[in-house]
């Protein structure tokens, strides 16, 4: 085989988006050598999407709000399937690492008495994301990116990982290429940090990026690995629809939290009648209390009044939007009409610059002037790696994983904003985590053997000049996954989108690269990401045709009202020799001191501030 | 890879030469705009400084700004000391003239048009050698500051000749003539330029990190607020204000000479 | 019936290369980046160009698209005129690595120049929006790095050794209009970026997608910040005699 460059750390991290950089930084201050590896140029990460703010109770808006009721909040959101435990931390740390990002550089806006402003968003129940403008996902990819290059960690950029490599049942190390050259590359690390991200490539409508091939997920669940939730994609209520080649870009939730308002083509405000009657009473009951509260918000004024119904849950508001297009009341380019045009178009432009500049430059509509069209599109995945809460382990020795591709932490939903906060407390622990266990980890080995296997996988394509194109596969896949696992699922759509699949597994096993050399070829790129995206794809079908009910972003058509039974299951996914396996685990039990925690705030008039 | 002293290897698709673009748009019309302007107003200008004015700029109670303040009317040995083509205005005009010359708007308009330092962007230039603003002659461009100094002073003496303007047969007695409209919007103009400069706009402000912070901040970020107003608008005040100077002046020497009767207003 | 629309787009590596001609099937709103995804699925499978999130948020996808510095993101095709082919090419200040990628790691090495963030070890964390607006408008910066493209002292003059370009400026500006930054740069500003280098002509301004104003609000606050410590000759007196 061809000659590889190898180089040694103490902790290797995988991506380097807000997760990976946040877990490089703290493996590295805990004085491990620590290797960073990204697919993209650093700063480029899929962070740099997120728009609307990170979630922390700072309670410098809303003084009512503290830890229990954003823990309440969160476990509320993901239908209480939620790690409890990660929930409980995230809740309690985030307010630290945002302070944190303050003292590293991060620039937030400010409330009028010069603290970090906060905003509504759905399913929080105070105002609770801090942010900028609406790009509060550069501003923290940037601010990790400055304090992580000047902290000593070794960053590898455009670098493709394809496989963990392991010592026995520990992990070693990793195997990749340079995207550039093609050339080889072997890191050998004591520890790994997973931090991929997402899975959103399976998917044709999506606002995830091309990196988005589940490459952690794959990696981990090859390695041994658990993976939980898959069946949990979360399609965000509101991507652009037209025209065709920005359709699932995202169109951030702060809209709604600044107020906007969806309408079908009758011009009905739908929201109202698709609230859950659980929590129908935290909500506005009408267009005029609704509007009241986005007038005394905007005057920065404490609301005397309920939240529109705009803001529920990102599950519901996907649902609900789906639903009114599928009977016939959708937009002319098949979504709805989403409006913040009502309100003055300075406030607009500063609140919310570049939705504005996005829609004027892309689809030309001038959004304080006109209302835009939004429908769903395939956003995050709460499912990934199980990790243990407090250090991010996974349930390979040596094997860490945090942010998008870990599970647990958002349960059956995600709120909005709860993803930056994720990335910042669980990055930390996992740099910590992984710092401490290479502390008494052997040095790395790993097995030649096993770095040849990987090499001649990653070959492979070439030696097929007239094999498939990969591009046809991927498009393939993702029109199965987008008709059969979609927003609404059922028992036989699943089984037709397995099959499928399972064809696709096939046809990827004789993909080639036609043209072209190793030097920076993204038709061969692509088709080693296949094999991610096929195991990502079935994982989801496969837990999804298990639970047989509608909870949080599952929605059974056939199965249409929640099963008692599975709400104390997580479904996990496992390799069991060359053959996945999906199983019921049961939940971790919530202890009784945060069971009561979760119970007084339940009732808004309980909640003490400390 | 770079080496770490920044060198790098020359793209391929790298040509060097003057005007070598693949841009298709009409990149030279800017700096062929910019020549034939400035080559307009400051031509005239300079012509109408040697040329001088008989009555030094004055007809009534007007005064040309290319003559004010008049100090040689406050000084009038000066001019004996002085070369006989050099006129009055002269002594004046390297002032303003200094602070259009260092003026931030007003050197890249000169640099790209008549330097080609560049001609317009990801367009290619004549020169190989570049030292920027580094060395003499240029890192004078630095005292920026001094000739604002100098033309808010100026600045104040035209505002006195616009109100002096409307004030025909003595004080007491308002009269507009159009040239008194004409040496009021000058004044506004030179005023709208000037107000905008850069180096003011660091000085009454700029160069503070917190505005919040300390004890006159309002009235700094107020004031800091104002000047960047005028300065986003900087290169329009500064064509505006150059051509109503000019026109200023050739209105006045049109009244003196007889050539032109100036309405009155009211 | 969709319509076409021809392009030629530059295919080569570090040794050369030439433009080939391809043909695009066009749609309503479509951007460069859309028919540069169509040629590499249906024609050029490894066509080699830099994207993530296709939505002017990451900057990945710079190039010159008819010659001008753009991303092709957001260069609509209605936008382009019509009677003749669309040519893609990539930046070339940057060493060239294949087609429209190239090698921009020269800029990564700058950054690590500049000393970081370092709060006031004292301060009391609060400021008031109008405290920060202007940082804010740096920090929009997505780094496409299209400014250090079109800038002349680094296309031209090549002068990466001793001028960290605009983008860098946009960074020592936001750094040092921190209220809460302690650290001092004006030493590096003046001796080791070369703001000197910059004469203003402001075509880092005409690209930025971002549309920060480089020139005014960055670059020329930052000379007025050199000028205050090294060229003002009061001031430079005033510290003489004052200093002690």
């Amino acid at each position: 085989m061809d000659k590889y460059e190898t180089h040694e750390s103490d902790v290797l991290v995988i991506g380097a988006g807000g997760a990976g950089l946040r877990a490089a930084i703290e493996s590295s201050a805990q004085g491990a050598r620590t290797a960073l590896v990204c697919k993209s140029l650093l700063g480029k990460a899929h962070t740099v999407m997120a728009e609307g703010g990170i979630a922390a109770a700072l309670a410098n808006v809303d003084a009512e709000d503290d830890w229990r009721v954003h823990f309440h909040d969160t476990m509320a959101g993901g239908k209480m399937l939620n790690n409890w435990r990660m929930a409980e931390l995230h809740a309690k740390e985030a307010p630290d690492r945002v302070y944190e990002l303050e003292r590293w550089g991060a620039v937030f806006d400010r409330t009028g008495d010069g603290k970090i402003l906060q905003r509504a968003f759905g399913g929080h129940r105070y105002k609770r994301l801090s942010h900028v403008g609406d790009r509060t996902g550069l501003e923290m990819i940037r601010t990790l990116q400055d304090k992580g290059v000047h902290q000593g960690i070794d960053i590898y950029m455009e670098c493709t990982i394809t496989r963990l490599l392991k010592d026995g049942d520990r992990i070693t190390g990793a195997f990749g290429y340079w995207r550039e050259s093609g050339r080889y590359v072997v890191f050998k690390s004591k520890a790994v940090v997973l931090a991929t991200g997402g899975i959103g490539k399976s998917y044709k409508i999506t606002s995830n990026s091309w990196e988005y091939t589940g490459d952690g997920h794959a990696m981990a669940y090859e390695a041994g690995a658990e993976l939980i939730d898959m069946e949990f994609v979360q399609f965000h209520p509101t991507g652009m629809v037209w025209p065709p080649g920005v359709r699932g870009l995202l169109v951030t939730e702060a809209v709604r939290g600044e107020g906007g308002i969806l309408r079908n083509s009758k011009g009905e405000r739908f929201m109202f009648k698709y609230l859950p009657e659980a929590n129908k009473k935290d909500f506005a009951e009408s267009d005029e209390e609704a509007r009241r509260w986005v007038d005394e918000v905007l005057a920065g004024k404490k609301p005397t009044v309920r939240r529109p119904p705009e803001l529920s849950t990102r599950d519901n508001v996907a649902r609900s939007i789906y639903t009114e297009v599928k009977e016939g009341r959708g937009s002319p380019h098949g979504g709805v009409f989403l409006d913040i045009s009502y309100q003055p178009a300075e406030r607009v432009k500063k609140k919310l610059p570049s939705m504005y500049h996005q829609f004027l430059e892309l689809a030309d509509v001038d959004i304080t002037k006109e209302p835009m069209e939004v429908g769903p599109t395939c956003h995050y995945s709460m499912g990934g790696v199980r990790v243990d809460a407090d250090s991010g382990a996974s349930t390979v020795p040596g094997l860490f994983a945090c942010g998008e591709v870990s599970g647990g932490m958002h349960g059956g939903n995600r709120l909005g904003g709860n993803s930056l906060s994720d990335l910042v407390v669980f990055g930390r622990r996992a740099g910590l985590g992984a710092a401490d266990y290479a502390k008494s980890a052997p040095s790395p080995r790993p097995d030649g053997r096993e770095i040849e296997e990987a090499a001649s996988i990653v070959s492979a394509p070439f030696d097929r000049p007239d094999g498939e194109s990969p591009y046809d596969i991927q498009r393939d896949l993702q029109t199965a996954m987008s008709e059969f696992v979609g927003i609404f699922r059922t028992e036989a759509d699943l089984e037709e989108g397995l099959r499928r699949i399972e064809t696709l597994k096939a046809r990827a096993k004789t993909v080639g690269v036609a043209e072209g050399t190793r030097l920076y070829n993204p038709g061969w790129h692509l088709a080693l990401d296949l094999k991610n995206l096929l195991i990502v794809s079935e994982a989801i079908a496969r837990a999804a045709l298990l639970r047989k009910e509608s909870r949080g972003a599952h929605s059974r058509l056939d199965h249409p009202k929640t099963d008692s039974h599975f709400g104390k299951v997580n479904l996990a996914v496992r390799n069991v020799g060359e053959r996945m396996e999906v199983r019921e685990t049961p939940l971790l039990e919530m202890p009784a001191e945060l069971k009561k925690v979760y119970d007084e705030v339940e009732t808004p008039k309980a909640v003490k501030v400390p | 890879m770079s080496d770490p002293s920044g060198a790098q290897a020359r793209n391929p698709l790298y040509r060097a030469g003057f005007a070598v673009t693949e841009r298709r748009d009409l990149w030279w019309m800017e700096p062929l705009l910019t020549v034939l302007g400035l080559g307009v107003g400051f031509g005239y200008l300079t012509w109408a400084a040697f040329l001088g004015n008989p009555e030094h700029g004055h007809y009534g109670p007007y005064l040309s700004p290319v003559y004010s303040p008049p100090v040689y009317e406050w000084f009038p040995s000066i001019m004996t000391y002085l070369p006989a083509f050099v006129s009055p205005a002269l002594l004046i005009l390297w002032a303003p003239g200094g602070f259009r010359a260092t003026c931030y708007y007003y050197r890249k308009a000169y640099y790209r048009s008549f330097f080609l330092n560049p001609a317009s962007c990801a367009v290619g230039k004549p020169w190989e050698k570049y030292c920027g603003e580094t060395e003499f002659p240029l890192v004078v461009q630095n005292i920026h500051r001094y000739f604002m100094y100098l033309a808010v002073v100026i600045l104040a003496f035209l505002w006195y000749d616009a109100l002096k303007a409307f004030t025909r047969d003595g004080p007491k007695d308002y009269v507009a003539g159009a040239g008194s409209v004409v040496l009021l919007l000058n004044a506004v103009f030179l005023s709208l330029y000037t107000l905008g400069c850069h180096s003011l706009r660091h000085l009454i402000g700029g160069y503070l990190d917190c505005f919040s912070t300390c004890p006159t901040s309002k009235l700094r970020h107020t004031a800091w607020g104002g000047v960047t107003c005028l300065n986003e608008r900087h290169m329009l005040w500064a064509w505006v204000s150059l051509g109503w100077v000019g026109f200023t002046d050739l209105y006045i020497r049109l009244v003196s000479s007889g050539r032109l009767a100036d309405p009155v207003l009211f | 019936m969709p319509e076409q629309r021809s392009f030629r787009v530059f295919r080569g590596d570090a040794g050369g290369g030439q433009m080939k001609e391809y043909t695009v099937e066009t749609g309503p709103g479509m951007v460069v980046l859309d028919a540069v995804h169509q040629i590499q699925a249906t024609q050029a499978p490894d066509l080699a160009v830099r994207w993530n999130c296709k939505a002017a948020k990451c900057g990945s996808c710079s190039a010159e698209v008819n010659g001008k510095p753009k991303l092709m993101c957001k260069t609509r095709l209605d936008d382009l005129p019509a009677d003749r082919p669309v040519e893609v090419r990539p930046m070339r200040t940057f060493p060239l690595i294949k087609d429209l990628v190239t090698d921009v790691s020269w800029n990564y090495e700058v950054n690590k120049k500049i000393p970081p963030f370092t709060p006031k070890p004292n301060g009391e964390w609060r400021w008031m929006q109008e405290d920060v607006d202007r940082v804010q408008e740096f920090r929009k910066c997505i780094e496409c790095f299209l400014c250090q493209n079109v800038c002349h002292v680094l296309r031209e003059h090549q002068k990466q050794p001793e001028f960290f370009g605009p983008r860098f400026f946009v960074r020592l500006a936001a750094l040092e209009m921190h209220p809460m930054d302690a650290a001092d740069r004006l030493d590096l500003t003046h001796r080791q970026s070369g703001v000197g280098y910059c004469n203003i002509t402001k075509c880092c301004t005409e690209v930025c997608p971002e549309d920060i104003h480089i020139t005014d609000n960055a670059i020329i606050p930052l000379k007025e910040r050199v000028v205050d410590r090294f060229y003002d000759p009061v001031r430079r007196l005033l510290r003489k005699l004052f200093r002690r």
